[in-house]
């Protein structure tokens, strides 16, 4: 800047510490200030459009009409209202979840519109599948069945495995979502005495090869089949349960109820079946669906649960 | 804090009015800047041929996430490429610095460039620094307000071709000006547009070298990476001042013997060297961190020393080691040195790693997730199941077609629902489940497995090793 001659010497503030430390005075380039100023102009038009000083128990809005934001509400009765506010977080909020809806729809329209096998062999409608599933099954299925669908034993069925206690195809699932499921088994312990229910409770151990007394299941198998206890009327001739009435089938390795693969020796599973035949249990019940859910977020979350997780047949 | 009297708070940028030089370093950088605009504002332009995207050799395409560098097609996931790149030029900029000082601020650096072009239309249309001054300080006419305003116009145009240049990177270059003079271009054009041309017209054509000065930070950590070897544009006062220092070639001071006897130095105080520089100092002060070495006062010297017949190299490149001795010798690039070699060492390695890394890329990307919750899942029949998600990314530029199979298991295991064979379209990528069943037996002793997956039109075959998990006796 020596080219037009005007040095600017540096000034010192005239403070001066430990004999010769000074402070320099050096006046800012005025661009630098010129920006400062303007921060100041900006912050009255934010204040025109924004909410920003706080006035007692409220605040300014800025100025009405202005800077105003309209979305639609859902309310808690379906019913659609517009609601016009000043600019603020909740309705900016409210605004992009619409918009997130809006374009959500057109996959949701898609999985609507076509068969459930269509939509299983759609890769690119399954990526939505895979991933709305997922959000909508950790909301409404995950409290139950797991976060993976694994279910817990002595509580909700697994969903990942091969057995279907109301069957395992699409539309089993979509019935069992919409309508819910009441499952439950009576007690017997006014019909079989103590010995008894220990026969029928051996022959029920030997239907799937665990440990049993081949002696006492012999007796059970009787039991099993006669018409004083009756089981095979729900659990059919074969033991193989009914799909139709949700009775489980005695003859494969997976229990729900009983905890017989928790149980370390063949007594505690003994144990665990005969218990559950004297008590009965009652707690099998999936609530319905169909009034929280929408009929398309059912189809998807059917196609999720058969496909996404694997266990569909 | 009370004010001193007489002193403002702020302090306003000194107008800096340039005189033109012709001279080796003039050339050098007018070179520089000719290919520098050729190759920014050409390359959008330059057409290449592709199947899944337009046309262009050049084109960032932020919409479908990839970066098409002539064949060679960057996705997100390539990320640390970028990041070698970055590495790659800071260490060159060490390098460089370490051995001739500031030559990016000089020569390169687009604040240097887009400012001297701007330099270069006023001069066009102001004439030289005389008329330019004068110009400046005459009072507002006709003749100042075309002239001012012709030369601020010719700088916002080179402003706004060179912000609609940026965003042409991003898209399609000819749809793209088509569209936006036509107003049905994206918003987000627009606005990038608009931003890129109000701060390139800023930068260079007003604040110029307040930006080298206040607002860029290269510019005062480069002065670190000076040691004295290191190459800079020096004054040599010890032969510019000699005894009694410079002075003007008044009668009797005129030859070189003359100033010699009478102890004068050969600096003959012309200022030209002051008036070329684009910072505005005199590199007779010494080094000083205003200066971008841009070379115009060796050549605004070199000039003059012809003019008067003294020998060249009054004001040079060179070394602080080299001037403090006491028989100057040629100036030379001194390399061997540690640090020097340390940073080609840096940049030839990191140069190797990134070539190899993009010699390698692969055309199919996969990846195999092992869903973990439940870890596996005990069957009706006693037998296990895990489950996977496979995640395939087709990196080519056609539609491609996937099978999907199994190793080291019976094939029948897998199960891929409708997946067995998948199309994937060019440049996306794909989740897919995959089930697999083992019997019990077969689970106790298997617990890994490869997952093959083909790529049909060339049959290329990636394998993925993965677990098979089930419960274990030792567990």
């Amino acid at each position: 800047m020596s080219q037009d001659n005007k040095k600017v010497t540096p000034q010192t503030t005239g403070h001066v510490w430990d004999d010769d430390l000074e402070e320099l005075d050096n006046p800012l380039p005025r661009w630098w200030i010129w920006g400062f100023y303007i921060t100041f102009a900006f912050a009255i038009v934010y204040w025109l459009f924004y909410p920003a000083w706080p006035v007692g128990s409220t605040y300014t809005k800025g100025v009405a009409g202005l800077n105003n934001v309209t979305y639609v509400a859902t309310k808690v009765d379906g019913s659609q209202e517009t609601k016009t506010t000043h600019w603020n977080m909740r309705s900016k909020l409210m605004v992009e979840m619409n918009q997130l809806k809006a374009e959500q729809k057109q996959y949701f329209d898609k999985v609507a519109s076509k068969s459930f096998e269509e939509v299983a062999k759609d890769p690119e409608l399954m990526q939505f599948v895979n991933s709305a599933g997922k959000t909508l099954f950790a909301t409404n299925c995950a409290p139950c069945h797991q976060a993976g669908g694994q279910g817990k034993v002595k509580f909700s069925p697994n969903l990942t495995d091969d057995h279907w206690q109301y069957g395992g195809a699409y539309e089993n699932i979509q019935t069992t979502i919409i309508a819910g499921r009441n499952g439950m088994m009576p007690s017997f312990k006014a019909i079989l005495n103590d010995e008894e229910l220990t026969q029928v409770s051996n022959y029920v151990l030997s239907l799937s090869g665990e440990p049993h007394n081949a002696d006492a299941a012999k007796l059970g198998d009787a039991i099993f089949h006669g018409d004083k206890a009756g089981c095979y009327a729900c659990h059919g001739v074969d033991a193989k349960g009914n799909p139709a009435i949700g009775s489980a089938n005695l003859t494969d390795k997976i229990w729900l109820w009983p905890d017989v693969l928790g149980a370390k020796t063949p007594e505690a599973k003994l144990t665990e079946v005969k218990t559950l035949i004297y008590d009965g249990m009652n707690k099998g019940v999936m609530p319905l669906w169909s009034t929280r859910l929408q009929p398309e977020q059912i189809k998807l979350l059917t196609v999720y649960v058969h496909d996404s997780l694997g266990g569909g047949k | 804090m009370p004010e001193q009297a007489g002193k403002s708070s702020y302090q306003k940028q000194i107008p800096i009015v340039t005189r033109s030089v012709k001279g080796q370093f003039r050339r050098f950088k007018t070179a520089v800047m000719v290919l520098a605009y050729s190759v920014y504002f050409l390359l959008p332009w330059m057409p290449w041929h592709r199947v899944s995207a337009a046309s262009q050799a050049i084109l960032f395409d932020l919409t479908s996430r990839r970066f098409f560098i002539f064949d060679l097609i960057v996705y997100p996931q390539d990320i640390f490429w970028l990041a070698m790149l970055l590495f790659i030029a800071a260490a060159l900029l060490f390098f460089v610095t370490g051995l001739v000082g500031r030559a990016w601020c000089g020569y390169f650096c687009f604040q240097t460039l887009w400012s001297d072009l701007f330099i270069q239309i006023e001069h066009l249309i102001q004439g030289e620094r005389p008329a330019r001054l004068r110009l400046k300080n005459q009072a507002w006419n006709l003749e100042k307000v075309f002239k001012i305003g012709l030369s601020h116009a010719l700088m916002i145009l080179v402003s706004f071709w060179t912000a609609v240049t940026f965003v042409c990177y991003f898209s399609y270059a000819p749809l793209f000006v088509q569209d936006f003079f036509s107003g049905t271009a994206a918003s987000g054009g627009y606005f990038a547009v608009l931003v890129l041309t109000i701060s390139t017209y800023v930068a260079a054509g007003i604040a110029r070298e307040q930006i080298c000065l206040f607002a860029c930070p290269y510019a005062r950590f480069q002065g670190v990476m000076y040691e004295a070897d290191t190459l800079a544009v020096t004054y040599d006062a010890k032969r510019g001042e000699g005894l009694k220092g410079r002075t003007i070639p008044i009668q009797g001071l005129k030859t070189h013997e003359d100033r010699t006897k009478a102890g004068h130095g050969d600096c003959i105080d012309c200022g030209f060297c002051v008036q070329v520089c684009p910072t505005g100092i005199d590199i007779r002060n010494g080094l000083q961190y205003q200066c971008i070495s841009c070379g115009l006062c060796i050549d605004a010297c070199d000039s003059i020393m012809d003019s008067v017949g003294y020998p060249r190299g009054l004001i040079r490149y060179d070394s602080e080691t080299n001037l403090k001795s006491e028989v100057p010798s040629q100036p030379k690039m001194m390399w061997k040195r540690f640090k020097v070699l340390g940073y080609a060492l840096a940049i030839l390695s990191m140069t190797a790693l990134l070539f190899y890394n993009i010699g390698t890329r692969t055309t199919t990307e996969v990846s195999i997730q092992k869903v973990r919750q439940p870890l596996y899942v005990m069957l009706s029949d006693g037998s296990f199941r895990n489950r996977y998600v496979i995640h395939i990314v087709n990196k080519t530029e056609a539609d491609e077609i996937y099978a999907i199979d199994v190793e080291g298991i019976s094939p029948r295991s897998l199960d891929m629902h409708f997946f067995k064979q998948v199309s994937i379209k060019a440049g996306k990528g794909l989740n897919m489940n995959a089930t697999v069943n083992l019997s019990a037996e077969e689970a106790s002793k298997i617990n890994k497995f490869n997952f093959l997956i083909t790529r049909a039109s060339t049959g290329e075959v990636i394998k993925v090793e993965t677990n098979f998990n089930s419960p274990r006796e030792h567990d």
